[in-house]
């Protein structure tokens, strides 16, 4: 970041500086009320029934010896849905719960659910609820869904999404040809607050207050309502405490449950998941297999890509039609490439739902590209470093989607930017052993170790596509001298609540901010996803926080016989720009009132043709990882010593939050590369648990050396792109690299297991 | 439920003779789990926070006597580390600061997991478990404690004083595999000593088989063909010799932590690794 000496620094709290957060000490003491933390008066305790097996009719549901148990208040099934009797994000496809003479889809899909006056209660009643299943074979290959061979086993039917792209001259051939197969395992989010909410009935089950923690207020009413067969003004949402998202808060799980329990006992239930139940409650990373090949010169400029991906969406559709979407406009990464070939499909089987998580598709399609420009590199023979320098998308180029990339494109910079970040020093000679891999388990010595570095670079889009208007609302209002803000912005852990107040800090030239509780009395926000809270909840706070201040300089101006128009805010001042009137804006606007509501909308998109071509994505960020590993080669086991990174960031607004974003991102990208892995076996999952789904600890994470590349985003209401995503997204690739620079092994497949390294 | 914490082991034998069917608490880091994600329901607790005979550890000449309620915390540093290092690494690689500030050997024992950090170096350094119950004592050789994947020889009534380890002339190491750094349970796991008065190496072998394995031919072996108490370590081909017959010892399965092949893959590693550690 340069500063120069003439600008005075930014007020403590406003944008560029690392204001803290309004729910930061709250959070580290313990003081902050998660969703799992609410209880009411008289409240019921809810639970689920869930079907043991991955493809089953039901013949039957017994819920007689249930009702028996003392303390049951409500056992509903399919029959007690009063609306719609299926929800989804992009088609309704998923029951609210799997109907006797219908099947279940998956392991872990709702069946039943009881409300009683206590977990163990609950826990009794579902064991007593008798449901027959006819076991039916489970779909399980993708493949099968796309030869045709397997049984349709939804009326929607097995292919979620076929899509292609067809780009330039799809014959043409280069003279360095590369290819490969690649698979990614199924990721879960993991976030560590687990799902949960309070649904409190109206008076006469007119109405229910749900307070859940969500990605996205307004769409969850949408559904809700739906289901419940209610109007959506009758079904308010207010956010929970949300510790983490990631994606697995944007589809519906216990939402429209919790709802017709309180409704049906006219008494607040509140549902709770533990960690196993939260692996079947809500949808994953989908497992992909992709194949790439790569044209190029010889000397090792892109000339085509041609690309298969298959993306396995489980039991119910989700995203996962966006997904596969994002994943394939992705597939030549940030790097030119006029000519392209690519086919898509996204299939339904009876492995668990797949969705939305941080990267959304394009992890998928950079681990395979980024993958491919290292065999390229070694093929042409030159540098890693220099292959994609030599490739490296600039602003004005034009995507295989026909799309030109109008954001500020600072790739070489952020290659550059990486490379310059000094590698870490060489092992010590007698290195502390919890610093090796293999770490506390004392697995190695020295001379065991070897060291690899490797590179991924990617291209994300940022906010919604494909003609998707998710715009976002927001009000200010000064009362009196007071600024209040309303938004329905979910604030899953990321930091929005002290984002807005920074903009208003900086808008209004006020200190004080207060933030009005996040529900559905204002308008929708769009989702906590896709990188955009920044700019599109950031832009609609910027929005209405210059409208609020328009008015105030109005009244101000008629008070003192001014002209608003040379009203300016200077610090914490109100001021005519000619110098004859400065006046602090809290003791201005005092007996004052304004209430300005605004949204914001980016620039609409299109949907994709038949061969792929269309401006679907509203714009881009860009960033590249590059990777310090020891690997035991003998054992298989993996330290990832440093990740150095260079981020295009357009502008950093709080450079703690930037930074907390860009370590956390790298250590589930991490995840991904080394150990995080669902792993599914004949439809079921094999480790629903934090004992065996691994998650980095302490001693898994690298050092991590950032500089951010500040280029000032024309499109983007603040300068700012969203720096959520892009971080563990190519630090995946750039590990696998690094491994494989290590072991000279070809590892096509992430997470890379110990056995793959070794065996 | 009823929670009953005694002050003295006698008390503990007591509640023990008189309901056999009561639960013992150590650290509760197993029994916990149990509870919450298992569906156990326990009815009546023994808690052992509070018998302060099985909090102490000692040790003389022959041997180091720790009692069941000795948490990894106070085995992974300090005086007792020096004392049984094989037993301070596995300490040190149990779960995270939190469970090893309350996990005990005696739950290790009452656990008896194969893949208990504990066991293999009980097993190497032959260790004796002294059990009190029904106004008895046993003293039972590890070797005899643990019968099975999380079956052992305690009897109804019965619980776990104490254990003692024989003090060994030579060296002793523990390591363990797990696709983490950290807290992560182990996909296998090897202890080893080096006796250099007997003139022999003892292995042992955890989360490749249904009890803590000893590699009776890879030690005798190795006994028979290299020079255990010296300071000349075994040739290469020796070495990798010892490796593939520790790794022939071992029973492992495959399961969705890891395959059977990567186990014994890896088990035959860490004691080539580990005899060479006890020669630098
Ligand atoms: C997050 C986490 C990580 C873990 N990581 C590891 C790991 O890396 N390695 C590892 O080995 N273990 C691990 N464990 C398991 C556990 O910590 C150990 O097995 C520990 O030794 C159990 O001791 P405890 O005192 O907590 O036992 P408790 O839970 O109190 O008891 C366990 C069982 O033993 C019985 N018991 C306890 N004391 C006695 C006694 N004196 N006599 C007879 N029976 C008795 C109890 O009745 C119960 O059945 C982990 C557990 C957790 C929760």
């Amino acid at each position: 970041m340069n500063t120069t000496n003439t600008i005075a620094p930014p007020r403590p709290g406003t944008l560029g500086t690392d204001a803290s957060r309004p729910d930061g000490v709250a959070k580290v003491q313990g003081g902050f009320a998660f969703s799992s933390d609410m209880w009411a008066e008289n409240m019921l305790w809810g639970a689920t029934l869930r079907s043991p097996h991955p493809y089953a009719r039901i013949v039957s549901i017994d819920t007689t010896a249930a009702w028996k148990i003392a303390g049951v208040e409500a056992i509903i099934t399919a029959d007690d849905v009063p609306g719609l009797a299926t929800y989804g994000l992009i088609m309704q496809d998923q029951p609210v719960f799997a109907r006797v003479g219908d099947t279940v889809r998956y392991t872990g899909e709702p069946v039943a659910a009881v409300a009683a006056d206590h977990p163990e209660t609950c826990k009794r009643a579902l064991a007593a609820i008798r449901v027959e299943y006819e076991v039916l074979p489970p779909v399980l290959d993708p493949e099968t869904c796309i030869d045709g061979t397997a049984p349709v086993i939804h009326p929607d039917g097995n292919v979620l999404r076929h899509q292609r792209i067809v780009s330039g001259d799809p014959t043409v051939t280069g003279d360095v040809v590369v290819e490969g197969l690649y698979e990614v395992g199924m990721q879960d989010q993991a976030f560590l607050g687990l799902e949960a909410a309070l649904a409190l009935p109206d008076p006469g089950g007119t109405g229910v207050e749900l307070y859940i923690a969500t990605q996205w207020l307004h769409e969850d009413r949408k559904q809700i309502a739906a289901c419940l067969g209610l109007p959506e003004d009758k079904v308010r949402l207010v956010l929970g405490g949300v510790g983490g998202a990631f994606g697995a808060r944007e589809d519906i799980s216990l939402q429209v449950h919790t709802c017709l329990l309180a409704l049906r006992t006219s008494r607040p239930v509140r549902i709770a998941y533990g960690r196993e139940e939260s692996f079947y409650g809500h949808v994953h990373r989908h497992p992909a297999k992709i194949w790439m090949r790569h044209h190029a010169d010889r000397s090792g400029r892109l000339v085509k890509v041609e690309s298969r991906m298959v993306f396995d969406g489980g039991a119910y559709c989700s995203t996962s039609p966006a997904v596969l979407i994002n994943a394939i406009t992705h597939t030549q990464g940030p790097y030119k490439c006029d000519n392209a070939v690519v086919e898509g499909w996204a299939l339904r089987t009876n492995n668990p739902p797949c969705g939305a998580m941080r990267g959304f598709g394009v992890v998928q399609a950079c681990f395979a590209h980024e993958s491919q420009m290292d065999k390229l590199a070694a093929a042409c023979g030159v540098d890693p470093v220099r292959i994609r320098l030599l490739n490296a998308m600039q602003t004005g180029d034009r995507l295989i989607t026909g799309q030109i990339v109008d954001s500020v494109a600072p790739v070489a910079e952020c290659i550059r930017e990486t490379a310059a970040i000094p590698l870490p020093p060489d092992m010590e000679a007698d290195p502390n052993v919890l610093d090796l891999p293999g770490g506390s388990g004392r697995t190695a010595d020295r001379h065991h170790i070897k060291r690899g570095v490797g590179w991924g670079v990617s291209i994300k889009n940022l906010m919604y596509s494909e003609g998707f208007d998710d715009y976002s609302t927001a009000r200010c209002r000064i009362d009196d001298g007071v600024v209040t803000l309303k938004f329905a912005t979910a604030e899953v852990g990321q930091g929005f609540v002290m984002l807005a107040q920074q903009i208003a800090r900086t808008v209004l030239g006020v200190d004080e901010v207060l933030l009005d509780t996040i529900d559905t009395q204002v308008g929708s926000a769009g989702s906590s996803s896709a990188s955009r809270q920044t700019w599109m909840s950031g832009g609609a706070v910027d929005a209405a926080c210059r409208a609020a201040r328009d008015e105030l300089f109005k009244m101000v101006a008629a008070d003192n016989g001014l002209d608003p128009s040379r009203l300016a805010i200077d610090g914490t001042d109100i001021v005519e720009v000619g110098g004859s009137f400065r006046r602090p804006v809290v003791q201005a606007a005092r007996g004052k009132r304004v209430d300005e509501t605004r949204e914001y909308h980016h620039q609409p998109t299109e949907d994709l043709d038949e061969n792929g071509q269309g401006n679907c994505h509203v714009a881009f960020a860009f960033v590249a990882h590059r990777a310090v590993v020891d690997v035991d080669i003998e054992l298989g086991l993996v330290k990832v010593v440093q990740v150095a990174t260079a981020q295009d960031v357009g502008r950093v607004l709080n450079p703690k939050s930037c930074v907390g974003q860009v370590e956390g991102g790298i250590a589930q990208g991490l995840g991904l590369a080394v150990m995080e892995e669902i792993v599914v076996q004949d439809g079921r999952v094999r480790n629903p648990s934090f004992t065996d789904y691994l998650l980095p600890t302490f001693l898994d994470a690298p050092q991590v050396d950032v500089v951010f590349v500040e280029e000032f985003e024309p499109k983007s209401p603040l300068g700012a792109k969203g720096v959520g995503e892009p971080p563990c997204i190519s630090v995946t690739p750039a590990i696998a690299n690094a491994i494989r620079q290590a072991t000279g092994r070809d590892l096509p497949r992430v997470p890379v297991r110990p056995s793959d390294i070794c065996l | 439920m009823t929670v009953l914490a005694p002050r003295t082991v006698d008390e503990l034998e007591r509640i023990l003779a008189d309901s056999p069917d009561h639960t013992i608490l150590s650290g509760g880091t197993d029994l916990m789990v149990e509870v919450n994600l298992h569906g156990r329901r326990p009815t009546a607790i023994v808690s052992l926070r509070s018998v302060e005979e099985l909090h102490a550890w000692t040790f003389d000449h022959e041997r180091v006597t720790i009692g069941a309620a000795v948490p990894y915390a106070t085995m992974e540093v300090g005086e007792l580390a020096g004392l049984v290092p094989a037993l301070a690494q596995a300490a040190r690689t149990v779960g995270s600061p939190q469970i090893r500030a309350a996990g005990t050997l005696g739950g290790n024992l009452g656990t008896c997991s194969p893949a208990g950090d504990g066991l293999p170096v009980l097993s190497a350094l032959e260790a004796t478990v002294h059990i009190r119950g029904n106004g008895d004592r046993r003293d039972v050789p590890f070797a005899d404690f643990m019968v099975g994947v999380k079956r052992n020889a305690l009897r109804a009534g019965e619980f776990v004083h104490s254990v003692s380890i024989p003090r060994v002339d030579g060296w002793q190491g523990y390591a363990k595999v797990g696709t983490r750094n950290a807290m992560v349970i182990a996909n296998a796991s090897t202890c080893l000593v080096r006796d250099r008065s007997a003139g022999r190496v003892r292995v042992a072998l955890g989360a490749v088989g249904p009890t803590i394995l000893r590699c009776p031919e890879a030690e005798s072996w190795l006994a028979a063909n290299s020079d255990l108490r010296g300071n000349t370590p075994p040739s290469a081909d020796v070495r990798a010799e010892f490796s593939r017959l520790v790794s022939q010892a071992s029973r492992p399965i495959d399961d969705h932590r890891s395959t059977a092949e990567y186990r014994r893959h890896a088990v035959g590693v860490l004691a080539r690794r580990l005899l060479e550690r006890s020669y630098q």
